[in-house]
């Protein structure tokens, strides 16, 4: 009787010649520029907004003031984002609060729940969805939704105006936080929903029918296995819909009133963030306000970009590549 | 010799839902949603989401009603079902209500000289029979042309380097074109403003196109990525047998047989940036009449078209906001379609 050994692929080694080194070099370079680009980003934003830094300090982050100096010098010049710093992160939790519900359900329906003739629709209106310009959203909340967000908006004041933050100075709920949160929400639902679709559709499939097996029922099978198979997952895709959010321009300049000053209130109409503070100031600004528009574009920047490079980790991690 | 024709049982579903049910379960809804109706004709609720909120409170009544006899496990279930499912419908209608209202809204808008005319010789608020915006589509498609053409071969570079060459850099450069595709569009805008438009003292469609192909990239890379990734492994090896170098091997046998994967790849990455405002209001600005070179000062985008339209808040001027955006996402619509075609073609 014979044994036959099933023969080991050998060590393969390459030798790249000169052509090759030249391809590869090629490549390599091309490949770099999107390091490049991203590092000159960084580079270019903070050389042009250094003054700034080096004038306010600690100030420009916390500091509640946009005057432009008057050319005689009587107004100084004072530059900082406080506001509208706090006016991101606000109006960015309030969207993603909003939608990483509703996405979690969408992709349990997608995944779970759709009978198979509107699924397939569905997924492409998804699709779709995640490639409506944000400009359209903007124009569509200011135009349609707004109606319905002032109505829901002054139901919440009446019902819960005691809690701080659902109180208002003025009763008039337009153009709030609240309404723009609920705009960049669903800006943000189709690239959070399509993550966690992803990410559940690669539960092992025999986990669940184990679970089915067992008697355990659709949700039971959902919450043993599916939700924590796929937990870090859904986070980091809540996170890249938060990153969106993060750096938001066009629907946020057009929902909301630019007012500098701390505003916690979701129901005011007023806010910012620091995207629209750079679209909206960009017009008419001096030389110097530009230079601390660019250093607040700059802070922005270095913001979204943690927010990014930890949701691409975890996103990364949770997905093995092929 | 036997003859034996066996065909394949048909695969058994005994556990998916009958007729009967599903009727039962449709009649339910319907009835569900009529009892609402009248809830909210007879109380004070208002309007389509008093309505929506009182059918959801029927159904999870209904749900629980129904499940009351058979046990806290299938109660749980059927709740859970009843929650799940209407997040799903309330994730899913703004989309349908911004399709709808795009499509309502600037209907009115869409005749011959919208794409004939620009707006040179009109006024915002005159009637829709004069001027249009030709001059914004055009501008529209000149910066996402030299977007293209900037960044389709860095794509394609990208792409390969991550497939092919595999080197050193990979992870590295995984990484950080993913993260790239985070930068906030007004970001890209504000580089290009420092960078070329400050040091040249012009705002041109060249600048907006730079700015459009920062945001570009990171779609096109990781999209020529995911297409190379495709091609079988034995297409190289057999290019090596055959004593091809690495560069033929690549440039000859694996770029051709992905040529309209990576049609896809700057398809989508067209459809990223078409709509891209921010930036654009930092590096082209707008105009109102239709030019051809992309070095001669500010020029219109359909995207600042509709933007400023949108500003000038006249009865007319948002009509022609309406139907810019209704320009807007038929080309989106158009570019996914397109997408959808060529990307089937790869797989095999």
């Amino acid at each position: 009787m014979t044994t036959v050994e099933t023969p080991t692929p050998r060590e393969m080694t390459v030798i790249y010649n000169r052509d090759d080194k030249i391809f590869r070099g090629i490549v390599t370079s091309g490949a770099l520029t999107s390091l490049v680009v991203l590092g000159a980003i960084g580079l270019f934003l903070f050389l042009r907004g250094a003054q700034i830094f080096s004038d306010n300090g600690l100030n420009f982050l916390v500091g509640s003031n946009w005057t432009a100096g008057s050319e005689d010098g009587l107004i100084p010049n004072d530059f900082s984002i406080g506001p509208m710093l706090v006016g991101t992160i606000v109006v960015s939790i309030i969207a993603l609060v909003v939608a990483f519900p509703l996405a979690i359900g969408g992709a349990l329906y997608l995944e779970f729940y759709a009978p198979q003739v509107v699924r397939k629709p569905l997924v492409t209106l998804l699709d779709l969805a995640a490639s409506i310009p944000s400009l359209i959203f903007g124009l569509w909340g200011v135009q349609i939704f707004s109606s319905f967000g002032e109505r829901w908006a002054t139901l919440l004041n009446d019902r819960l105006g005691f809690i701080p933050i659902f109180g208002v100075e003025f009763e008039n709920f337009g153009r709030s936080p609240f309404i723009a949160g609920c705009v960049l929400a669903s800006l943000i639902i189709p690239i959070t929903t399509s993550v966690a679709r992803e990410v559940y559709s690669r539960t092992p499939r025999d986990l669940v029918d184990t679970c089915y097996a067992l008697g355990g029922s659709k949700w039971g099978a959902i919450r043993a296995v599916v939700i924590p198979y796929g937990r870090s997952g859904v986070i980091g895709g809540a996170m890249l819909g938060l990153g969106r959010a993060l750096g938001e321009t066009v629907a946020v300049y057009l929902l909301l009133n630019l007012v500098f000053r701390y505003n916690f209130r979701i129901l005011e109409s007023e806010g910012g963030n620091v995207a629209s503070l750079i679209a909206t100031k960009f017009g008419e600004a001096t030389d110097y306000e530009l230079q601390a528009l660019v250093a607040a574009g700059f802070v922005l920047f270095l913001l979204t970009l943690v927010v990014n490079m930890t949701a691409t980790t975890i996103v990364q991690r949770n997905t093995p590549r092929a | 010799m036997i003859a034996t024709t066996t065909s394949a049982p048909a695969p058994q579903t005994p556990w998916s839902t009958s007729r009967p049910a599903r009727v039962r379960a449709v009649s339910i809804l319907a009835i569900s949603g009529v009892a609402a109706a009248a809830i909210v004709l007879v109380t004070g609720l208002a309007g389509i989401d008093g309505w929506a909120l009182t059918f959801f409170a029927i159904s999870l009544t209904v749900a629980f009603v129904r499940t009351a006899r058979i046990g806290a496990k299938e109660r749980t279930d059927a709740i859970m079902r009843v929650i799940i499912s209407s997040a799903a419908v309330v994730a899913f209608v703004p989309w349908l209500s911004i399709f709808g209202s795009v499509l309502l809204k600037g209907y009115s808008g869409v005749r011959i000289n919208y794409f004939t005319q620009d707006m040179r010789t009109t006024v915002p608020d005159d009637f829709l029979e004069y001027g249009g915006a030709i001059h914004a589509i055009v501008g529209s498609l000149m910066m996402v042309l030299i977007a293209t053409v900037i960044t389709l071969p860095l794509g394609i570079l990208s792409g390969i380097y991550l497939t092919e060459v595999r080197g050193r850099f990979t992870f590295l450069v995984r990484f950080v074109v993913q993260s790239m595709s985070g930068v906030p569009s007004i970001v890209a805008g504000l580089f290009v403003y420092t960078t070329y438009v400050y040091g040249t003292e012009s705002f041109s469609a060249f600048a907006g196109a730079l700015a459009l192909a920062v945001l570009m990239l990171p779609t096109v890379a990781r999209t020529a990525e995911e297409v190379l990734k495709l091609v079988p492994e034995d297409l190289r090896a057999a290019g090596y047998a055959l004593g091809a170098r690495q560069w033929r091997t690549a440039l000859m046998v694996v770029l051709p047989t992905v040529r309209s994967g990576l049609t896809t790849a700057a398809i989508l990455g067209v459809a990223r940036v078409i709509g891209e405002t921010a930036p654009l209001l930092l590096t082209s600005l707008s105009n109102s009449s239709l030019k051809f070179n992309p070095f001669d000062g500010p020029i219109a985008s359909l995207p600042t078209y509709v933007f400023g339209y949108l500003q000038i808040g006249t009865e007319y001027a948002i009509a022609r906001a309406w139907t810019g955006s209704l320009v807007l996402l038929a080309i989106v619509l158009m570019l996914f379609s397109l997408a959808r075609r060529f990307g089937g073609k790869d797989e095999r």
